[in-house]
């Protein structure tokens, strides 16, 4: 075996570098912060979303962006579910129907895992914005 | 050279010959649909205060008043006649070139504006309509230039602090898109008829589809002399000015 | 090579401190833009071009014109420009990263440029000014660099980097005649709307390009030695003055065929521009003084050398450089836009904010230029005189 020349210095700073690189893995823990589950508050008009639950926490934004495509570029604004079911694309007008309050339901996960979607710089929220 | 080099090079040619007049030569297309609106300034000169037309469109979609010429939003206005038809002044409204005309975006058939995107953020709808894409625009402005009708307006800062009344049914725009009339277009697709045309307390507004021979707009159009604005550019505007 | 602009003397590191700090101060005015929006800047609904892209129009042309050596040395094996061919291609990158500069603070939604490539759009201008503009920098950054490269190993050119520089050519005139038809295809702009607009861009390109190339070859002489050859010198003027002579001629046709004719969609603009019909004296002061220096500096070209007034044809140069900045930046866009469409006289005048990031974007710019050329001026005083800084075919 070779001699590794200026070990200590490597050493050490290759224990700090990784350290900061797998930061946003540990860091949550250590501090405490990220140390609650969002909680989501549902006002229910209807009895059943647009999709399923499942379907809506893992890809609400594919179902948006076909809505915003379907709607604004193809001027369709009607949105057949596979049952048959028929919903308005309207974000304001059907999402928000339900989820009435946009920090009690949306804002929740949003600011947990820290994005801000560009959406509502336009599309208003009813009751945000009598605020 | 080789007859097979030949015929490639025919064939190479053909192909990219092709693609040459569907980008330069504006085609006109037979529609299911075209919209048209059709303005009667004789019946708007009755009224010379009016604004209802503006105030309903403004209200209901949200356009801010900035309150300066430089900054403003403007979907529909008023100009005078003069101002409107300087290359068209017909000796019989020679008396009234102050008269008021309501100008809006023309939906041509042959949009300049629609050339010039590039990102085809604006289009040309099948049914007529020039449409915008508010999450696509990069707000380069080149459309702005293109436009020979002054009908498109950019959003130099954000407009929510300028908003009187807000319609929740309607987004606002962010700052650094165009925006400009869309015919109600979201009106329309629920089967009722753009604002404007809905709050002129005279009627002097009317919207059709001048496709269809048997709507009341083709017959009006049939029955009275109309202009269109700069009609020599060959845009193909599809506001009527009934005179 | 890199290592080489890291090395220079008190005045070097003093000139791109300078050039940083203002850049630094352009980018502050630029985050305010971000922040609040276009609105900071002049530009209005109806005005709703101005200085920024005027620079962009301006500086397009700036870039084109290296092919005003290249044709030289490589077509026609001309080769004292051995030495100034690497400076012109330096030149050509620094022009046209400041034109797609100028173009992105331009933008509304600048976040989104990638849409122009995401959904591209064959009819529009603007697309393809992207494709051209990003594919000559990429283009001359390639031969600027790989040149020098091979210059000082002494290595003689591959054939894939020769295939480049045969492409060079025709791809400069099509940046510019690109540019030009963004504006000459608008109808609803009567004073860009002429056929003429693509050629009299390449005239005025190939009159400031050369004349910026060439007053930085003199200021290169003075501050670092660097002499491309009295010859060399002489020919970049008589390209100057050529491009120029046409220029004014295309101008003089284009006044002929609106004043003559008298017709009014194109005499309205001529009238605002040069009459002052608008009221906005400062333009009309601008733009004669544009016509009359471009005129005196053709004389002053035409009648004297290098070797005779150094001195009174760099300052010919400068006045020249500023004449078409204004006449083909400045009074082109804003003129296409006044009166409007209706008639109406709007006034323009670039804010503080705006010119500050001019001010930050050209820094910006000559920071790449004065990096580069310190590049290229090193790697010449490394090799021995008599080989030149750009090898031969």
């Amino acid at each position: 075996m070779k001699k590794l020349y200026d070990s200590g210095k490597i050493l050490t700073g290759l224990f700090f570098f990784l350290a900061i690189v797998t930061s946003p893995f540990w860091y949550n823990k250590v501090s405490g912060k990220g140390a609650y589950v969002p909680e989501l508050k549902i006002e229910k008009d209807e009895k059943e979303c647009v999709r399923r639950t499942g379907y809506m926490k893992k890809s609400h934004m594919e179902l948006l962006r076909l809505w915003r495509d379907e709607a604004v570029r193809k001027g369709n604004r009607i949105y057949i579910r596979e049952d048959g079911k028929k919903f308005e694309i309207s974000l304001s007008g059907t999402c928000l129907n339900c989820h009435k309050k946009k920090d009690e339901f949306c804002d929740r996960c949003h600011g947990y895992v820290g994005v801000t979607p560009k959406c509502w710089t336009c599309h208003n929220v009813p009751q945000e914005a009598k605020k | 050279m080789k007859r097979r080099d030949f015929l490639k090079l025919i064939a190479s040619g053909l192909c990219s010959g092709i693609f040459f007049p569907s980008i330069l030569v504006p085609g006109e297309k037979k529609r299911e649909k075209r919209w048209a609106m059709l303005v009667d300034i004789t019946v708007c000169a009755k009224s010379k205060d009016c604004r209802a037309c503006v105030d309903a469109c403004h209200e209901t979609h949200n356009v801010p008043s900035i309150g300066s010429s430089k900054e403003e939003i403007k979907w529909i206005w008023i100009s005078t006649f003069d101002r409107v038809f300087e290359n068209e002044l017909p000796i019989s409204i020679k008396d009234n070139l102050s008269q008021p005309v309501i100008l809006m975006c023309n939906h041509c058939e042959n949009p300049p504006c629609v050339k010039v995107c590039p990102t085809k953020a604006t289009w040309k709808r099948e049914d007529g309509i020039v449409m915008m894409d508010y999450h696509r625009c990069i707000g380069c402005r080149y459309c702005m230039a293109a436009c020979p009708y002054g009908a498109r307006s950019f959003n130099w800062r954000d407009g929510k602090p300028y908003l009187g009344k807000i319609n929740y049914d309607f987004p606002v725009r962010a700052k650094g898109v165009v925006e400009k009339c869309n015919f109600c277009e979201e009106r329309i697709s629920r089967g009722l008829i753009p604002k404007c045309v809905e709050a002129c307390p005279l009627g002097a507004l009317k919207f059709g589809d001048i496709a269809d021979p048997e709507s009341e707009v083709s017959k009006i159009l049939k029955g009275r002399i109309s202009m269109v604005r700069k009609p020599h550019l060959g845009t193909k505007p599809n506001v009527f000015y009934l005179l | 090579m890199v290592e080489k602009a890291f090395q220079g003397g008190k005045n070097y590191w003093m000139w791109l401190l300078f050039l940083f700090l203002l850049t630094i101060y352009g980018f502050i005015f630029y985050s305010k833009q971000l922040i609040y929006g276009l609105g900071i800047t002049g530009m209005g609904r109806d005005v709703s071009w101005g200085l920024y892209i005027a620079n962009f129009t301006f500086f397009v042309g700036v870039a084109a014109s290296a092919v005003m050596l290249v044709i030289p040395y490589y077509l026609h094996r001309v080769k004292e420009y051995s030495e100034t061919l690497v400076f012109a291609e330096f030149l050509a990158v620094a022009s046209v990263f400041l034109a797609i500069l100028f173009v992105f603070v331009d933008l509304g939604k600048p976040e989104r440029v990638f849409n122009v490539l995401i959904y591209p759009s064959p009819n529009s201008l603007l697309f393809w000014d992207m494709v051209v503009l990003s594919g000559y920098l990429l283009l001359n950054v390639i031969l600027g660099w790989k040149g020098l490269d091979l210059a000082k190993k002494g290595i003689d050119s591959p054939r894939w980097l020769k295939i480049l520089i045969y492409t060079s050519i025709p791809w400069a005139i099509s940046i510019h005649t690109v540019t030009a038809f963004i504006y000459c295809g608008l109808l609803s702009r009567p004073f860009w709307f002429s056929s003429l607009l693509a050629p009299r861009f390449l005239a005025s390109a190939f009159t400031s390009g050369p004349s910026i190339l060439l007053a930085l070859c003199l200021v290169l002489n003075r501050l670092t030695g660097f002499d491309p050859g009295l010859r060399v010198l002489e020919n970049l003027k008589k390209t100057v003055t050529y491009a120029l002579s046409i220029h004014i001629f295309f101008l003089v046709a284009e006044f002929f065929t609106t004043f003559y004719s008298g017709s009014p969609e194109h005499l309205r603009h001529f009238e605002y521009l040069l009459l002052g019909s608008g009221g906005h004296y400062w333009l009309t002061a601008l733009s004669w003084f544009s016509l009359i220096a471009s005129i005196f500096s053709f004389l002053t070209l035409i009648s004297t050398g290098f070797s005779k007034n150094r001195v009174l044809i760099f300052v010919t140069l400068l006045i020249l450089i500023f004449a078409i900045w204004v006449e083909k930046g400045l009074t082109l866009i804003v003129t296409g836009f006044n009166p409007t469409v209706d008639l109406r006289i709007v006034r323009y005048v670039p804010t503080f904010e705006e010119i500050s990031i001019t001010l930050g974007v050209w820094s910006l710019g000559a920071l790449i230029l004065t990096l580069l050329f310190k590049i290229a001026i090193s790697i010449k005083r490394s090799l021995p005189p008599q080989i030149s800084l750009s090898e031969r075919k």
